[in-house]
């Protein structure tokens, strides 16, 4: 995988990740142009669109879209099931996710992704497994922020 | 102001308080003011050295980035972060280098640092970050300094570590392949482990190894009864909630197993044999409920096509690509159409079976998908299905995206030339093409189409009149009216012929035809192409229609004022024709020779033929535009004829453009080559025999005047002297450079008549570069009593003894005048 995107429904951009090495400007370029097109394209379509010499791969789920750029030999219907286990993942760790929630943990969405995957690989298969990390490294960030400070240390 | 208030107080506003703030804006430009003043006073922050509060307000600008506001001052702020002890400022630390980090390389050294650092951390997550990191940016520098430390993680024996550090180690490989070597020994042991995490990471850095390196993947073969016993132990296993995704055990893993299979049995029996088997048993037990169903049957579909694999097999995954078709998910279509594309070279036949669902996939609203159906529709062509698949395309060409129109087209008429059944099918096809598509056709379909109707004899009458019919219902096709214009010039006479027996006759009167080609000359939305086409047509319709020559001449004649240039040169010389040569007229107006498949001689006699032009046409295209008027030769017009010879693609082209190309000068250079075996000539000029008659006297060439032995560069040198016209040369080079000569040329007139419309051109060898600046004028007073001079800069980069073929014209007492002449007695001090 490329990169991957979730962008709103209105066309703002909610999660980058960003698998190889492009130009500030480029990605710039690149999130515009993929959000218009996949805003542009009517429901009842496939979830596939040839860009360049890419192939994405996009989903929506409610006012979200999931949008990733794999090469031309990668599996278009696994790189959907990727897609869909993030949502899962995001949705067993926030608890029925929405926007919302990735506005104001976009943080926590960025470390769930990179648990899940690793330089556009995935790495763990196991939803459990995925979900045990990101909870034990909350568990250490709790632990070393000191009680009752927390809402003025952390991130607030 | 409260806003202010807060700014200035000490705790800096919470990452939720500043998010609530920047979507409660109600305008860009409120939301602008929000964040500028954030970042005013994160910058503050930073300023002091603040180390509370830098992890919230990285926190803060990672947000501030994503909105698309410049936020790379951060960037030290992170590296300050993932060097602090704490977990939570590395975390954000490390989130903030994944995302702001660009390529410059003082950062870079400064987190290659850090990682090292934290790669040896004992907290597994600490390290799981650091990977992470390693993972996402991964430049060659990086990997090249941390090579070593990710290949001793990947023995660890954690699970969590080792899968990252596997991953690592391919991006590593991915990015600098000469580290492979290192990481296969630790591979080797990898597909042992349980961890499908391990497990997954583990096939991925195999397939990068193997798919870089035919070595390794000679080595890797070995591992094929081990994948298939991973991949048996998936399917066999029962229901294991951990991995299984609706019923399919960890998709994930199986996916990633038949990819490298397909590579490791890719050309190899041995390999394919070993997993027959196990591709049959997934392949049919696989539950295509659910789209992750599809992602399995779809990869197993490609390694089975890709592999050395039974035909029983094969017939299985075209099987499955059936079914694919007829699916009602637009996404599973989708891929089945990709995949047809792949394997149609392999298994012809079995594609061929689901030709009409994919013919209906030209008709879907899904561009995806009409892309897909419309690459492979061309692909199926073959001669017994031409017929109705050409109309399904036809139909397509029509309606589709003009994105589509220009290719479709290209591909309709190779399609066409491949398999067509008989030649009226193969034009009428072809003008179908013509007529649908329009201006989105590529010329080369042109230049096919003319070929086509030319070599076409039997049909040369229904072709034209044809033509005539489309041409007259719309001229605002360009390339439609290029085909048809060439053909009516051509085939004029036909129009009122009998044709095949079917079409009704063509009533239509020689005025009418001229009219319509009048029609596209006058039209604003002609391309100028187009409009020297049409003039050539005509001229060519003088020789056709002997009722009609004084209304062409007057016709033809009202461009010699036309503002573009090359249409008023033919006009000009056309309206010579004439006047002048009118008896040589309808000999030059001949039908062209008719153009065979493969027309070496006729090639070679125009090729031979061309080495004038060629000349010319090197002078004129790099001479000045200011020259105006009466350029000789058009340069891209002569570039045209000389490519499509030399490229030998298009014979047909060759004549075409010729007649149409330089007209009646050229027409004269030719037949002067091809006469004479032009004697080398030396000083002066030696008048082709051909030009001679045309010019209506025989003149003995004129004794050789001066030869300027190269003395002095500085002293003039008669290059020509004729009918009392004298050109000299005054050459030096420019700035004693030997590749640079600049020549001045002078030319007078000691006859008692006034020379007009003097065009002077030079060319030389392709190893020069010849640049004629404008020149003083155009008319030479008689007796010597003024001249015109002309700057010619050459260029001449490796030092070659510079010769030069000039070409005079003028008009006197209203007759025209052309020259011709070479010089090769440039003194050698200019190059040496």
């Amino acid at each position: 995988m490329q990169f991957m995107l979730l962008f709103s429904r209105q066309g703002k951009l909610r999660l980058q990740k960003w698998f190889s090495a492009y130009p500030d400007r480029v990605k710039k370029k690149t999130t515009r142009e993929l959000i218009t097109l996949v805003l542009q394209r009517k429901p009842k379509m496939c979830s596939f669109l040839e860009w360049k010499d890419l192939k994405i791969v996009y989903k929506r789920y409610a006012s979200l879209y999931f949008c990733c750029a794999i090469e031309n030999d990668d599996n278009e219907l696994l790189t959907l099931e990727v897609i869909h286990r993030y949502v899962e993942l995001l949705d067993k760790y926030f608890g029925s996710v929405c926007e919302l929630d990735i506005i104001f943990n976009f943080e926590k969405a960025y470390f769930m992704l990179d648990e899940f995957l690793l330089g556009g690989e995935v790495q763990e298969s196991s939803k459990k497994n995925v979900l045990k990390a990101i909870a034990a490294q909350d568990l250490l960030q709790e632990e070393e922020t000191p009680q009752g400070f927390f809402e003025d240390h952390g991130l607030g | 102001m409260n806003v202010l208030k807060a700014v200035s107080m000490p705790a800096p506003k919470r990452l939720r308080d500043l998010i609530r703030e920047i979507r409660s804006s109600r305008t860009a430009a409120d939301e602008r003011a929000v964040v500028n003043k954030e970042c005013a006073s994160i910058r503050e922050s930073f300023r002091d050295q603040d180390n509370t509060y830098r992890c919230r307000n990285v926190a803060k600008l990672l947000y501030i980035h994503m909105l698309g506001y410049p936020a790379h001052f951060g960037q030290l702020e992170c590296m300050k972060l993932i060097a602090s002890p704490r977990f939570t400022d590395k975390r954000i630390g490390y989130l903030g280098a994944m995302l702001l980090l660009d390529e410059r390389q003082d950062v870079h050294l400064l987190i290659t640092n850090s990682l090292k650092n934290d790669l040896g951390h004992q907290t597994q997550y600490i390290q799981s970050l650091a990977l992470c990191t390693l993972g996402a940016i991964c430049s060659a520098e990086m990997s090249r300094d941390l090579a070593g430390e990710v290949e001793r993680m990947i023995k660890s024996s954690n699970a969590y570590i080792k899968k990252k550090a596997i991953l690592c180690a391919f991006g590593i490989i991915r990015k600098v392949p000469d580290l492979m070597e290192m990481y296969i020994p630790a591979t080797r042991s990898l597909l042992n482990e349980k961890n499908h995490g391990v497990l997954l990471t583990a096939v991925c850095l195999i397939t990068e190894m193997s798919e870089k390196s035919p070595d390794t993947l000679h080595h890797f073969r070995k591992l094929v009864p081990q994948l298939v016993r991973i991949l048996k132990n998936l399917i066999m296993a029962g229901y294991s909630p951990e991995h299984d995704v609706s019923g399919v055990s960890d998709p994930f893993l199986q996916v990633k197993i038949l990819r490298l299979l397909r590579i490791l049995g890719r050309g190899d029996a041995e390999a394919s044999e070993t997993m027959n088997d196990i591709l049959a048993q997934v392949a049919t037990n696989t539950d295509t409920s659910k789209n992750v169903g599809h992602a399995i049957l779809y990869e197993i579909v490609l390694t089975i096509m890709g592999i050395q694999s039974e035909a029983g097999l094969r017939v299985l995954a075209v099987n499955i690509l059936g079914r694919f078709l007829l699916n009602n998910d637009k996404n599973i279509r989708y891929v089945a159409l990709n995949t047809l594309l792949r394997v149609v070279s392999a298994d012809y036949n079995a594609v061929q079976r689901h030709r009409t669902t994919i013919v209906d996939c030209l008709k879907d609203p899904d561009i995806s998908i009409r892309r897909r159906a419309v690459e492979l529709s061309f692909a199926l062509i073959n001669p017994n299905n031409v017929r109705g698949m050409m109309k399904e395309l036809l139909y397509f060409l029509e309606t589709c995206d003009p994105e589509f129109k220009s290719d479709c087209c290209s591909n309709i008429v190779i399609a066409a030339a491949k398999y067509s059944p008989n030649k009226r099918w193969h034009i009428d096809t072809v003008l179908k093409v013509l007529t649908t598509a329009g201006n989105y056709i590529k010329g080369d379909v042109v230049t096919v189409a003319i070929q086509l109707v030319s070599e076409t004899s039997q049909l040369h009458a229904y072709s034209v009149q044809q033509l005539y019919r489309l041409l007259s219902n719309d001229i605002s096709q360009q390339p439609l009216a290029q085909v048809a214009a060439w053909c009516i010039g051509e085939y004029g006479e036909l129009l009122h012929s009998a044709t095949v027996e079917e079409e009704e006759p063509l009533q239509v009167s020689n005025d009418e035809v001229i009219s319509l080609l009048e029609r596209i000359l006058a039209n604003n939305n002609s391309s100028v192409v187009t409009k020297e086409y049409a003039i050539t047509a005509l001229m060519k319709l003088s020789s056709r229609f002997s009722d009609c020559s004084a209304r062409l001449r007057q016709v033809i004649a009202q461009y010699g004022s036309s503002t573009n240039v090359e249409l008023q040169q033919r006009s000009v010389e056309y309206s010579n024709l004439f006047v002048k040569f009118d008896n040589m007229r309808s000999a030059l107006l001949e039908h062209m020779p008719l153009i065979e498949a493969h027309p070496h001689s006729l090639e070679e006699n125009f090729l031979d033929g061309q080495e004038e032009v060629n000349l010319l046409a090197d002078s004129t295209s790099s001479q000045s535009n200011g020259h105006g008027g009466n350029l000789i030769n058009q340069p891209s017009e002569n570039g045209d004829i000389l490519n499509i010879l030399s490229a030998n693609t298009s014979p047909a082209a060759a004549p075409a453009n010729n007649k149409s190309g330089g007209g009646a000068a050229d027409l004269l250079d030719l037949l002067g080559d091809l006469t004479t075996d032009a004697p080398p000539v030396i000083n002066n000029s030696v008048l082709p025999p051909a030009q001679n008659l045309l010019d209506g006297f025989l003149q003995p060439t004129p004794p050789q005047s001066n030869l300027v032995n190269g003395s002095s560069s500085l002293s003039p040198m008669a290059v020509f002297n004729k009918n009392n016209l004298l050109v000299e040369f005054t050459c030096q080079r420019a700035n004693n450079d030997p590749t640079r000569t600049v020549i001045d040329m002078k030319a007078t007139n000691s006859s008692v008549f006034p020379m007009l419309d003097f065009v002077f051109q030079a060319a030389v060898p392709k190893s020069f570069q010849l640049s004629l600046q404008s020149p003083s004028g155009t008319t030479i007073p008689p007796v010597n009593g003024g001249h015109i001079t002309q700057v010619i800069q050459l260029n001449n980069p490796q030092k070659q003894p510079i010769r030069m073929r000039l070409k005079i014209s003028y008009s006197q007492n209203g007759n025209m005048v052309n020259e011709m002449a070479e010089v090769n007695t440039f003194p050698s001090e200019l190059w040496q």
